[in-house]
């Protein structure tokens, strides 16, 4: 568990830190994302030059190679300003694991330096924007899942209900088990595809069962993964990142 | 080399270097600060939450209470000590009932059978309780040995109303345990149980089917902690 | 190793993938784990309502903490208090030393039967096979232990052994193996296994039982239990063999309440166990029941190695609750005979690879999504999911080589596939090249990813990439107006 942090206010400037897999399936989350923090009257810089985490490496294994990818990361932030990602997996990464990767290496301060200023975007806007929300959606029921690292590895099982709980319109269900894993796990659904797919498909009986018509997650792993198996079954229930739902019904 | 040797060698020359031992702050599980009324209400509201069943008495009247209990439950033998006030009181009081009276001060083995086929309840003392966990703590003597409070099918435990402390760890402490254990010390909460077949609860399966606290209060009448006596 | 009994099902690391399969398609597996674990999570969640629980397993991992920094003087302390105190002391490096001890004790007292207590250690060295091998019964006397063997399996769980079973199978075994008439009441099959327990019982020439905690300062040995059969197997015999692992030292007394309160509630939601036994002494010449010897085995077993490694001796704060298991969501699923080992679940994952090697259980760090609920809910802190890295690390060839059979899972094709991963992702112009490259090739994604598809439909790449979104933005043009339903994938479409 990460200590309580400590917010700054809201500054004048972040950096984005878009994430591989918005960048590669769904590049609009992070737009939307983008959308948010401008809204908000912050200026957004998006250093060209990122491409990966390294997480999948580094939860392989291949912590050469993982820390070889984050430590070209390092770099893109020479400024002081916050690093917003739209990601718990991607965020828990830079925030917990780089310092670790990199303990005892030369990069070692850089990287608790980095890690330092990264925020998941929820966090980053409850906690930092204190964003308020003006819904102008039609009324619905929705579930969110957070994901297992925003939840246990930064602490942020709050932030995205908080949010939703702003959309006047919108009814937030809870499935059984919300903390329980959806079975995505990286590569993990790769190696163990049977016991994956037990996992999601028990997470999306409970959402469908909480009567949600959509869920919402802050991570596109977990999206890909519930979203994927309800439309395998061809069911109703549809998925979004939460930052695409967040500036869809208020903008 | 020996085993022991290496092992220790291998620990000792530990190749990542010699670790640092952190000081511990046991303030989570000390400090309570309960009142003795508040102490004897949670030790009984815990110990009768897993099945114990708590009686008050006083100390002048306690052994009409056994003598009752007895009859109620058809013990027709029970195990006790000799030496132990509770057990001598309780062997006076009882002398001229229907029960027969089990002597434990022999050694085991001329009547191993005779505990485990032929007895109906064992009497015990116990050292105090502990309001936390809702438990009793019994150090077993030559007069009340260990099985006495194990092998009979009902344990009949006599506790003091004021021999309850707040936690586990205040009794280690205040009682000075570290100094010097018994052969053997036990904390009883609850009669035997499982829930090996599939998480149902069930009592009684190895160890007493029945815990009976007679809880003893100064004074003539029961406590005003709720007392039946 | 024990030679696998004709018809009856074994289980290895091995065959993770193919046992998991099997787990999976058995719906009463699944069913008897998924409400056996949720009813545990429940009463953890319950029984540490009014503490602090933070400080108090701040405390349990400082506490084992300490007594692992001062480990070699606290096992001579404890040999030395239990010597005064008239238990006696035996080393043993590894498992089947461990056992030809524990054989040749019940040898000198010429023992034919043998009563246990729960004791994962002896499960560890298959010690039931090895005295059986030399004539000598062992009969099991917890009974979810007393189930299991009856019915030629292994624990399933390291605190509820049987949990793998139902009620109507247990009637089942029951009937068939001891000849008692069919009931589903459990109330009757606990009296009769009561009943033929306590014949056992009086009958053994050895008790053997674990260890929770064993206490340096005073030589005193702690089992935690609930159905007093590890008291009656400590205390009817006349010899009592208790077996440890050496990680289970504690330094004081005072060590010991903490981690008993941490033990009942992480392993079964009690405030507080039925019975508490701490053993600091064979009976006494003025005593008249308890065993006339009692012998304490210390049992190293690969224990020594992972001390070495200051990330891995993380492992050995371990204090056998399985909460980590009960809270895991991989084990809910498949169940605790599908990981092949002694030690099932998250504390398995990251302990059976010290003992057996990364060889035979090259698929058990894998086995985690590290979705981080095991190291939650540990009760002494152990950082499960960074250890499951770290194998992952060790299994691969990556990590510092401390582990048997570092290297095990390492593949030219997988270790090129990272290489290849490490320098599109360090080099930006390709990675922007190639994402981009597989944004337009969208439509030729496969249909099919294997096993990925069978479950869920693949995703797709979109038909751009957040950069060039970004680029289209900052030019003033927002992406929506400007791609259309290119970027469809953000809009609930669920990403087929």
């Amino acid at each position: 568990m990460t200590p309580v942090k400590l917010y700054p206010p809201k500054p004048e400037k972040v950096y984005f830190f878009g994430t591989c897999l918005i960048d590669l399936f769904y590049p609009e989350a992070g737009l939307d994302g983008i959308r948010l923090l401008e809204r908000e009257g912050i200026e957004v810089l998006f250093p060209e030059d990122q491409t990966c985490c390294g997480q999948p490496a580094y939860t392989s294994g291949y912590q050469h190679e993982a820390r070889a990818v984050a430590a070209a990361q390092l770099d893109l932030f020479p400024e002081p300003w916050p690093i917003v990602v739209p990601s718990g997996s991607c965020g828990g990464m830079m925030r917990t694991h780089y310092p670790q990767l990199f303990a005892g290496t030369g990069e070692e301060a850089q990287a608790s330096e980095v890690a330092g200023r990264v925020f998941e975007l929820t966090e980053f806007l409850v906690h930092v924007c204190h964003l308020r929300l003006d819904d102008r959606g039609a009324p619905e029921k929705v579930a969110m899942h957070t994901s297992c690292s925003a939840r246990r590895e930064m602490g942020l099982a709050e932030t995205g209900p908080a949010l939703l709980a702003q959309l006047g319109e919108v009814e937030l269900v809870e499935q059984a088990r919300p903390a329980e894993c959806c079975g995505f796990g990286g590569t993990f659904a790769v190696r163990h595809p049977e016991v994956s797919a037990a996992m999601v498909e028990d997470k999306t009986q409970a959402i469908e069962a909480a009567g949600a018509e959509r869920f919402v997650t802050s991570d596109c792993g977990c999206l890909m993964n519930i979203g994927g198996r309800f439309a395998h079954q061809q069911k109703a229930v549809t998925g979004e990142h939460i930052a695409s739902y967040l500036w869809r019904r208020s903008s | 080399m020996s085993a022991r040797e290496t092992i220790l060698k291998r620990l000792r020359e530990r190749a990542d270097g010699p670790l640092t031992a952190p000081e511990s702050d046991f303030a989570v599980v000390t400090g309570r600060d309960w009142s003795a009324e508040e102490r004897l209400a949670r030790f009984e509201r815990l110990i009768t939450s897993v099945h114990g069943e708590v009686v008050h008495v006083t100390r002048d009247d306690w052994t009409r209470a056994l003598a009752k209990l007895l009859s109620d439950r058809g013990v027709n033998r029970l195990a006790l000590g000799r030496e132990h006030p509770v057990a001598a009181e309780a062997r006076a009081a009882l002398v001229d009932t229907e029960v027969e009276l089990v002597d434990v001060d022999r050694d085991i083995e001329t009547w191993q059978r005779e505990q485990f086929d032929r007895v109906d309840a064992g009497l015990t003392s116990v050292g105090g309780a502990i309001a936390e966990t809702g438990s009793l703590w019994l150090w077993p003597t030559p007069d009340e040995p260990r099985r006495l409070s194990l092998v009979p099918p009902v344990h009949i435990a006599v506790l003091e109303a004021d021999a309850i402390e707040d936690t586990f760890f205040d009794v280690i402490e205040s009682r000075g345990w570290a100094g010097g254990m018994p052969t053997n010390a036990l904390l009883i909460s609850g009669p035997s149980k499982t829930a090996d077949i599939e998480q149902t609860l069930a009592y009684g399966v190895h160890g007493p089917r029945e815990l009976i606290v007679l809880v003893r209060h100064a004074g003539a009448a029961a406590g005003d902690a709720g007392g039946t006596a | 190793m024990s030679v696998p009994t004709p018809g009856v099902q074994t289980y290895t690391p091995r065959e993770f993938h193919r046992q998991a399969h099997d787990a999976l398609g058995n719906p009463q597996i699944r069913a008897n784990f998924r409400s056996a674990m949720d009813g545990l999570m429940a009463k953890r969640r319950d029984v540490f309502g009014d503490w602090d629980l933070e400080a108090l397993r701040e405390l349990g991992a400082n506490i084992r903490l300490r007594a692992l920094a001062k480990l070699p003087d606290l096992l001579e302390q404890l040999e030395t208090n239990c010597q005064a105190n008239g238990i006696r002391v035996h080393w043993a490096e590894d498992g089947e030393q461990a056992c030809r001890i524990i054989r040749e004790l019940c040898e000198a007292r010429e023992a034919k039967a043998v009563i246990k207590g729960k004791s994962m250690v002896t499960e560890e060295m298959h010690l039931n096979a090895h005295l059986e091998a030399a004539g000598i019964e062992a009969l099991e006397s917890d009974l979810g232990e007393y189930l299991v063997q009856l019915n030629e399996q292994t624990p399933s769980h390291i605190i509820m052994p049987a949990i793998h079973l139902n009620t109507d199978e247990i009637a089942g075994i029951m009937h068939d193996k001891t000849g008692i008439e069919r009931t589903r009441d459990v109330d009757t099959m606990t009296a009769a296994a009561r009943s033929q327990l306590r014949e056992r019982f009086m009958s053994a020439d050895v008790g053997i039982s674990g260890v929770n905690f064993a206490v340096a300062e005073t030589g005193t040995l702690c089992l935690v239990e609930n159905e007093g059969n590890g008291r009656m197997t400590t205390t009817v015999p006349p010899v009592h063999i208790a077996v440890t692992g050496i990680e289970k030292v504690v330094e004081q007394l005072r060590d010991v309440p903490p981690l008993y309160a941490l033990l009942s509630r992480s392993a079964t939601g009690q405030h507080v166990t039925t019975y508490f036994n701490m053993i600091s002494a064979p009976r006494q010449s003025d005593e008249h029941d308890g065993p006339e010897e009692v012998h304490l085995v210390l049992v190293d077993n690969g224990r020594s190695n992972i001390y070495q490694d200051d990330e891995l001796l993380d492992t050995l704060r371990c204090i056998r609750c399985g909460a980590c298991m009960n809270h895991c969501p991989v084990y809910t699923r498949v169940g605790g005979h599908t990981y092949g080992t002694t030690y099932p679940g998250p504390i398995g994952s990251i302990l059976m690879p010290h003992l057996m090697g990364l060889e035979e259980t090259k698929d058990l760090p894998t086995a985690s999504s590290l979705c981080g609920a095991c190291g939650e809910v540990c009760p002494v802190k152990i950082p499960i999911p960074d250890l499951l890295v770290r194998l992952r690390q060790e299994s691969v060839g990556e990590g510092r080589g401390n582990v048997p059979g570092a290297g095990a899972k390492r593949t030219r094709k997988e270790a090129a596939a990272w290489k290849g991963f490490q320098w599109l992702a360090t080099h930006p112009a390709a990675w922007r090249g190639g994402t981009a490259v597989a944004g337009k090739l969208r439509a030729l994604a496969p249909s099919r990813l294997g096993v990925w598809t069978d479950h869920r439909s693949a995703p797709k790449p979109a038909g751009t990439t957040l950069h060039a979104l970004v680029k289209r933005h900052r030019a003033g043009k927002d992406a929506d107006q400007d791609t259309g339903n290119t970027t469809g994938n953000t809009k609930g479409d669920n990403g087929s």
